[in-house]
């Protein structure tokens, strides 16, 4: 029996010439990832078990995103932890405010992961460099813990559900169409323990950014990992950026699949996953018209420049509505620079919105757009999730890009004109 | 282990068992205090050391924040059992030595406020209230020798030292 591309990875990484499903394995890691929130829970559990050295100072990235720049005295306390365990083990990759950028866009863009990569993060959302042909799984900090420590995670090999995308999106339909048209078919819990592998004729016509976005909220199907072929759109991002030797999985051609779901992106349309579960989907057509306070385009799931570039085309010119606020956040420096660079922050700033140096902030309530009681957001960001953007009486609606830039002007929900 | 049970329904995310605004804390009594707040105001007042949680499926989805099964852990429950386990809860909490059990029969059939038994051993979950027994699936010797080390650490660090 063949293996799926996950398993394939899998396997290389165990030393192990094949694995199935089911078999609990040993794996070598070529990154482990924490960022503010896990990381400083992470150095409690090395330092309690009497760790004193980690595996690869070059292996670890620690990216200080969630709370930065801290918004209170706890949240700054929690950044020294990190930073100090970052310079007492000379961690190479330690990211602070004015170099970080928010992990699932940072870590791509500089290089730090690629194709047939083993990668651990303390954090749900690294299921994202699945896009660039890796296995990418989110842990906790026990979990990076031990990495830190080892260089190894135990693993359940996953079964897979293969997806199988055809056709062309429409103008102003997006990777994040797709995922969440995906999460609303097979439910929140529709990929537990699973990988989504995505395959098919479709895979070539999404750009890397609609990939890093679809493999970003894997896990909000429950998925272990979201993953996608290696093919000349990764070849050419991870080109001058990823400077290890890429290494190209594909599943086999007998790989057993527990389930293959069929897409035709041809036939999607603007979609928004109401609250409070990402898989409570409608087409932004269906709730057209429904009030809110509040607009936040950016996180890891869509804070890149196609993601802005989208959002400065439809509200360039214009003006966000009266009583709602818009708040823009690039996901990285480099597409802050960018934004600034392309005229995008005039763009933004003349209409009327926000514009935040990189954070998670409000995505997870933090802060930079906390809501209070009976305020409603329509949001670019994963989750939406009962007092996930601040109060448990605020709503998110979860959207795209073009959905959310729309809505904004119209101050409602809106559907973006093709 | 033994007590009252705190009953929760499908889908119990993460960032209801201890939300985002309180993560700026590691202290796991602190994080107790908050635990459940956003759907059970009366859970981290009222919970007793020794009661089980039942969830149903999918239970700990969402965030990766371990600061989940530490607060429950926390607060005194003993064990959680839920029909399902969104993975990332599920290895957080065998990575820090807190027994979860998987078992759909038990969650559907065990009330809130029922007195429940559970043996980790054999997976045998029983309803005193009612009087009904459930299975569990037992977990694997390699999962089983993690919590009886007390946690994924003290597991690597005993394995280190052979």
């Amino acid at each position: 029996m063949g293996m799926t591309m996950t398993q394939k990875i899998l396997a290389a990484h165990a030393g192990l010439p094949e694995v199935h499903a089911g078999d609990l394995i040993e794996a070598g890691l070529d990154i482990v990832l924490g960022n503010d929130v896990t990381t400083p829970v992470a150095v409690g559990v090395f330092e309690k078990a009497g760790f004193t050295e980690v595996f690869d100072k070059d292996k670890i990235v620690i990216a200080l995103d969630h709370y930065t720049p801290c918004k209170d005295i706890k949240s700054a306390e929690l950044c020294v932890t990190a930073r100090e365990f970052a310079k007492k083990h000379g961690i190479t990759h330690l990211y602070d405010v004015g170099t970080v950028g928010i992990e699932h866009a940072l870590l791509p863009e500089q290089g730090l992961v690629g194709p047939g990569d083993c990668i651990v993060g303390a954090d749900s959302h690294t299921c994202t460099y699945g896009a660039l042909g890796a296995f990418s799984t989110g842990v906790g900090s026990t979990d990076m813990a031990a990495a830190m420590a080892s260089g190894l995670n135990w693993f359940r090999v996953p079964d897979a559900i293969k997806v199988e995308l055809s056709g062309k999106l429409q103008p102003n339909v997006s990777g994040k169409d797709v995922i969440l048209h995906l999460i609303g078919e097979i439910g929140v819990d529709g990929a537990l323990y699973q990988s989504l592998e995505f395959t098919g004729e479709g895979v070539s016509e999404l750009s890397m950014d609609d990939r890093f976005t679809i493999s970003n909220m894997a896990i909000e199907a429950g998925g272990k990992n979201g993953i996608f072929p290696v093919d000349e759109k990764t070849m050419e991002y991870i080109k001058d950026r990823f400077e290890r030797e890429p290494k190209v999985f594909e599943a086999d051609e007998d790989a057993e699949y527990a389930r293959v779901v069929k897409i035709d992106l041809s036939t999607l349309k603007p979609t928004v996953s109401m609250p409070h579960l990402p898989s409570n989907t409608k087409t932004a057509e269906e709730v057209a018209g429904l009030h809110i306070d509040q607009v936040v385009i950016g996180s890891c799931t869509n804070g890149r420049i196609s993601d802005l570039r989208v959002a400065a085309s439809i509200l360039k010119d214009k003006k966000v509505a009266d009583g709602v606020r818009c708040i823009i956040i690039p996901a990285t420096q480099q597409i802050y620079l960018q934004c600034v660079e392309e005229g995008l922050v005039r763009d933004f700033v003349e209409a009327g919105c926000a514009v935040s140096a990189p954070t998670c902030g409000p995505c997870l309530g933090g802060h930079m757009g906390v809501m209070a009681d009976g305020e409603r957001a329509v949001a670019t960001t994963n989750r939406n999730f009962v007092g996930r953007m601040g109060h448990t009486g605020s709503e998110v609606i979860l959207a795209s890009p073009a959905v959310a830039a729309a809505s904004a002007i119209a101050g409602c929900i809106a559907v973006p004109e093709a | 282990m033994r007590g009252k049970v705190w009953k929760y329904g499908d889908h119990i995310d993460t960032d209801v068992i201890i939300p985002a605004r309180y993560l700026n804390s590691t202290d796991p009594k602190e994080l107790a205090s908050h635990c459940m707040t956003d759907i059970d105001e009366s859970f981290a007042g009222e919970v007793k050391e020794g009661d089980i949680m039942v969830g149903g499926y999918n239970f700990g989805c969402g965030s990766s924040r371990e600061h989940a099964p530490i607060a429950i852990q926390a607060s005194g429950i003993s064990c959680v059992i839920a029909a399902s386990f969104a993975r990332i809860f599920y290895r957080n909490s065998i990575n820090i030595g807190f027994p979860i059990l998987e078992c759909p029969e038990a969650s559907a059939a065990i009330n809130a406020g029922d007195i429940v038994s559970v043996d980790t051993k054999t997976g045998v979950i029983t309803d005193e209230t009612t009087g009904e027994s459930f299975q569990a699936k037992p977990f694997p010797e390699f999962i089983d020798n993690i919590i009886e080390k007390g946690g994924l650490l003290p597991y690597l660090k005993e394995k280190q030292s052979m």
